[in-house]
């Protein structure tokens, strides 16, 4: 990953990372590259809340539609309106100009619900066998 | 090709209608009217009639290529049923006239009847509805019965048991009668995983919706188990028909246990696709669910005249406008009429026969999931091919250059690049010979020039269309 | 062997050897003796002849004969013997489903160019390749606007078919979904009860143009107050009437849907018919059914395929829009081909004519003495008369003249037994509209 922040991940690829105490979200390599080329992103709205584990938007393409689930609870504080346009940014940089929400949390102990990077490399050889 | 409006010029006409013979003097008030124009194209009758016969010189169908489907059951559409449903005592036939009279639609009404008793005998149940207009329409008219059943009997069931082999439909039909979804996985033998179907079913399991032979065109031989086990929570039993072609004659499932069957007269009793329907998915039942079957019912009366029945308190109401597609109801019953019992029975032993010598011509060529007689469809695995980097699509786009529509690909789900191939009755050995020819070509390509497949279709006049950029421009009307 | 079946008992015994097996019998082994059929009594089989000779009497048994004025949503309209002509072509009737694009460019261009006219006849941005009927599009209309607001509180206008209303009634029994009918005041939607109803709850208003009565109405003041409370409005249409009335689109309506029957396909005895919906562009991945989209291939050459397929069940399952797996291409096909040869012109000609009969109609049964033609609205191919005795006695001494009435209103709404509704179409001529009058005025004299 070209970004130097500790990212967390969730068993459904999604991932987070934290910018001061704000929770940005996308969706990681693994699940855009089974997607393939993401047609569209449905965002939330700015403002809802949202619950961990819970879906809080999703991504279409030719073959699939995938249901994201929020890494943490909080508040959507802004989404990646760029999406709109070019959702193949999702594709292109999953980490970076393809991020999908941030969220403001309402709790960062949830973080330990989350799995670290080795955590998820791990987790990923174990769904490969 | 040019789109229909790209042909059209000012002051053309297609048709002219009779002039007016009457002069009334009222007018529509002002703000009734439509103040836009209409942009319906200005051409004439050739124009039209070149358009249209120039684009259906685009489609491959079984009237011109072999089309060996899976799942899809494309047999040989016979023209006499389209005799049949074009007399004018059928279709010219308005659908409220025996909400009238009865006496004004006894012809009809004796069709729909009789239909109801063929079908029953052929499946073994006990009553049918002709009402629903295509297969996934009869899925969930049957389990609304499903529904109705248990809301009747007070029972409290959360879900619906379907195997991970299954169709879309199935558990979007379920879900859709608020059913959550209990996925059982596929065992070794290619059949449903018995073991773990025991540890899910429990009191709350509404019912288990099965394709019998399955989506891998096998037949369980435990099936009539199953059906006992789902039987003992009070759970229905529902049988997905889309492989009935398979046992006409040889198993009925009404006696296997189970309890609602769906039909699809498009499959199994020769109606034509028509490129996605019209369709006609009727729905039989047992005995102890008759009474929620939709309205109306077609009854015989004392006076031995046939009439619309609606006297169902139960009746889950009406799950269509009228009666089913009857202009597809009249072609499947010619169809059965013509065939008759031996005819039917003829046709599923002959497309287990195609299917069965389909699958020893090319188990050399191409990975076979489950290694063991086949019923009316085989399922390959291109999962050699793809090896060498040439998938399951592109051997369909290979074949489509020698003018065979591919198989079906991708389904079912539980299969690496599956190729689903059933050939149905009607296809000769020689066809089949030349469709086998084709697809060892293919695997042999694959091996030496695996390269070449990205090119093809090279011979149709468009290749590998751009799905993604369909997906994102959604560019759907032509006006917009 | 059954005629359509190719193989011969040589070809049979040959492919036997290949697979390994003895005979047909080895083949099936996986049924076992104990699964046998407990019976098959089906008759056996007859050659086509006789099936045919059969058929033709089965069929004589229906009153086709009978001069029609029945309507109530289906009409005996005249179809142009190139609709058949070209329809009947087994390219196009003996394909599959076009889920392989470059052999099935014909269903899929003649899908894309029957969505096209269906957005321009009803000013609508989008529609889909179309769904079983109108009375199935307009539940499936309903179910995509509680999608879309997520909000399940449902205002239907009693002026909807009371046989859609049925069929949606059927399908939601157990959901939970609110449902609120207003009357039909004088022919016209109640405005008065709407505004009562309808609130910041609700999802969507159902409205429908002309109206089962036949009557006519302007819905642009029940949109606005519908979009003001943040609902969505559906309505269902006549196709032709929309020759010469307002539009969907010209109003505001965010579904249009309707029941294509009347665009050049038979009446079939009540199928198979044509359900079309159209939508706005924003709600389009919210729409169930089959969407073709344009598109271009490797070369650059315009082409076309099935479209936001992620939305069906084949591929989302459990979380598919709608279970729906068909559409009726071939009905949609030849709706296609009647569209454009009436084109816009033959459209609105087509629309004056049966307005003008329909007029006229009515101010000749206005003359029989004791019917009460309701006037209280406009009305275009169908109204609705008042007779001094139950509709439906009149209608059974009518057929034994040689017509078809019209639909007694009684049928679904209790208390209404001396109602009529009758509806005229281009077919009908001068003649045939006074014999009828006539007619109808000895029934109510004897």
């Amino acid at each position: 990953m070209a970004n130097e922040e500790e990212f967390f991940f969730t068993k459904e690829h999604e991932w987070v990372y934290f910018d001061d105490n704000v929770a940005v979200v996308g969706i990681a390599e693994y699940a855009q590259n089974a997607l393939g080329d993401i047609t569209y992103a449905e965002l939330p709205e700015v403002g809802a809340d949202v619950e961990q584990f819970e879906q809080f938007a999703s991504v279409e393409s030719v073959k699939a539609a995938s249901d994201i689930f929020a890494p943490l609870s909080g508040k959507i504080i802004e989404v990646n309106k760029k999406l709109e346009a070019n959702p193949e940014l999702i594709n292109k940089f999953c980490y970076e100009k393809g991020w999908i929400a941030k969220i403001q949390p309402s709790d960062l102990n949830e973080k330990n619900n989350l799995m670290s990077q080795e955590e998820y490399e791990q987790f990923l050889e174990g769904l490969d066998s | 090709m040019q789109l229909i409006f790209e042909k059209s010029m000012p002051g053309r006409r297609g048709f002219d209608i009779s002039a007016c013979d009457v002069k009334a003097e009222a007018k529509i008030p002002a703000p009734y009217l439509r103040k836009t124009e209409c942009l319906w194209p200005e051409v004439s009758e050739l124009d039209v009639v070149r358009h249209f016969t120039q684009l259906s010189q685009r489609n491959f169908s079984i009237d011109t290529n072999i089309y060996p489907l899976g799942s899809c059951t494309m047999k040989y559409n016979p023209k006499f049923t389209e005799k049949a449903a074009g007399i004018k005592g059928f279709a010219d036939l308005h659908p409220l006239l025996p909400q009238l009279d009865h006496s004004l639609a006894q012809g009809a009404l004796e069709v729909l009847y009789h239909m109801d008793r063929l079908l029953s005998e052929i499946t073994g149940m006990d009553d049918f509805t002709l009402q629903p207009l295509a297969g996934a329409h009869g899925e969930l008219t049957g389990v609304m019965l499903m529904a109705a059943y248990h809301r009747a009997k007070g029972n409290k069931k959360t879900h619906i048991i379907i195997p991970d082999a299954a169709h879309g439909t199935n558990p979007a039909s379920a879900a859709i009668a608020g059913y959550d979804i209990v996925t059982i996985p596929t065992d070794k033998k290619g059949v449903l995983d018995l073991e773990a179907l025991k540890k899910r079913v429990n009191p709350e399991t509404a019912g288990l919706m099965l394709t019998c032979p399955n989506t891998l065109g096998l037949f369980d031989s435990e099936v009539d188990r199953i059906a006992e086990i789902i039987h003992s929570v009070d759970g229905l039993v529902y049988y997905d028909g889309a492989n009935l072609n398979a046992m006409m004659g040889r198993a009925r499932p009404g006696d296997l246990g189970f309890d609602i069957v769906h039909i699809n007269l498009h499959k199994t009793f020769a109606t034509p696709h028509g490129g996605g329907g019209p369709g006609s998915g009727p729905v039989g039942v047992k005995s102890k669910l008759s009474r929620f079957l939709p309205i109306s019912r077609v009854i015989r009366t004392k006076e031995n005249q046939y009439a619309l029945d609606y006297d169902h308190p139960d009746s889950i109401g009406y799950v269509a406008s009228f009666y089913g597609n009857f202009g597809v109801i009249v072609k499947a019953y010619a169809y059965i009429l013509m065939l008759g019992k031996e005819g039917l029975k003829e046709a599923s032993e002959h497309a287990v026969l195609n299917a069965n010598y389909m699958m020893e011509k090319l188990k050399a060529y191409y990975d076979v999931p489950f290694d063991r007689r086949c019923m009316h469809e085989c399922v390959f695995s291109a999962s050699r091919q793809e090896k060498k980097g040439v998938h399951a699509v592109d051997i369909a786009k290979f074949l489509i250059d020698q003018g065979i529509h591919p198989p079906t690909i991708y389904f079912p789900l539980i299969v690496k690049e599956a190729l689903m191939i059933e050939p149905t009755e009607t296809e000769s050995k020689a066809d089949l010979d030349a469709f086998a020819q084709a697809m060892i070509k293919a695997a042999e390509l694959a091996e030496s020039d695996p390269a070449c497949f990205k090119d093809f279709p090279k011979k149709m006049p468009i290749s590998r269309p751009d799905e993604v950029k369909a997906a994102k421009e959604i560019r759907c009307n032509f006006f917009a | 062997m059954s005629s359509f079946i190719s193989n011969t008992h040589a070809d049979v015994e040959s492919m036997l050897k290949v697979i390994g097996a003895h005979s047909i019998d080895d083949l099936f082994a996986d049924i076992k003796p104990r699964h046998a059929p407990k019976s098959f009594n089906i008759p056996s089989g007859r050659s086509e002849f006789e099936v045919m000779e059969h058929l033709y009497r089965v069929a004589a048994h229906n009153a086709v004969h009978l001069t029609s004025f029945l309507g109530a949503g289906y009409y005996d309209h005249y179809v142009p013997a190139a609709v058949n002509a070209l329809a009947s072509r087994s390219e196009f009737y003996t394909a599959y489903t076009p889920y392989q694009p470059e052999c099935s460019q014909g269903t899929l261009q003649a899908l894309f160019e029957y969505q096209s006219l269906i957005c321009a006849l009803t000013d609508m941005n989008i529609a889909n390749a179309s769904l079983y009927d109108g009375g199935t599009a307009l539940y499936e209309a309903m179910m995509m606007a509680i999608r879309i607001t997520g909000k399940k509180k449902i205002v239907m206008d009693g002026g909807v078919s009371p046989i859609y209303r049925t069929i949606i009634r059927s399908y939601t029994s157990n959901l939970d979904i609110e449902f609120q009918e207003t009357p039909v005041v004088h022919g016209r939607s109640d405005r008065e009860q709407i505004v009562k109803i309808l609130d910041n709850k609700t999802g969507a208003i159902i409205l429908q143009n002309p109206n089962f009565f036949g009557a006519i109405d302007y819905h642009q003041d029940i949109v606005d107050l519908a979009h003001a409370q943040g609902a969505l409005v559906i309505e269902s249409v006549y196709p032709i009437s929309l020759g010469l009335l307002k539009t969907p689109g010209e109003v505001g309506v965010d579904i249009a849907t309707g029941e294509g029957q009347s665009l050049g396909l038979p009446l079939n005895f009540g199928g198979p018919y044509l359900g079309f919906m159209a939508t706005r562009k924003e709600y389009v991945r919210k729409m169930p059914g089959r969407i073709v989209g344009e598109t271009t291939d490797t070369q650059g050459r315009r082409c076309f395929v099935n479209t936001l397929q992620v939305r069906e069940q084949h591929i989302r399952r459990e979380k598919a829009n709608s279970n729906i797996c068909t559409n009726v291409a071939l009905c949609a096909i030849q709706a296609a081909i009647y569209m454009s040869l009436l084109g816009r012109k033959g459209l609105k000609d087509l629309a004056t004519v049966i307005f003008q009969k329909a007029e006229f109609a009515r101010q000749e049964l206005g003359k029989i003495k004791g019917v009460e033609v309701k006037r209280s609205s406009p009305t275009f191919n169908e109204f609705t008369v008042c007779l001094p005795v139950p509709a439906i006695e009149v209608i059974a001494k009518m057929a034994k003249k040689g017509f078809a009435a019209g639909f007694p209103l009684v049928r679904y709404y209790p208390g209404m037994d001396n109602y009529l509704l009758v509806a005229v179409t281009e077919k009908r001529t001068r003649e045939e509209i006074v014999a009828f009058k006539e007619a109808l005025e000895e029934v109510l004299c004897s």
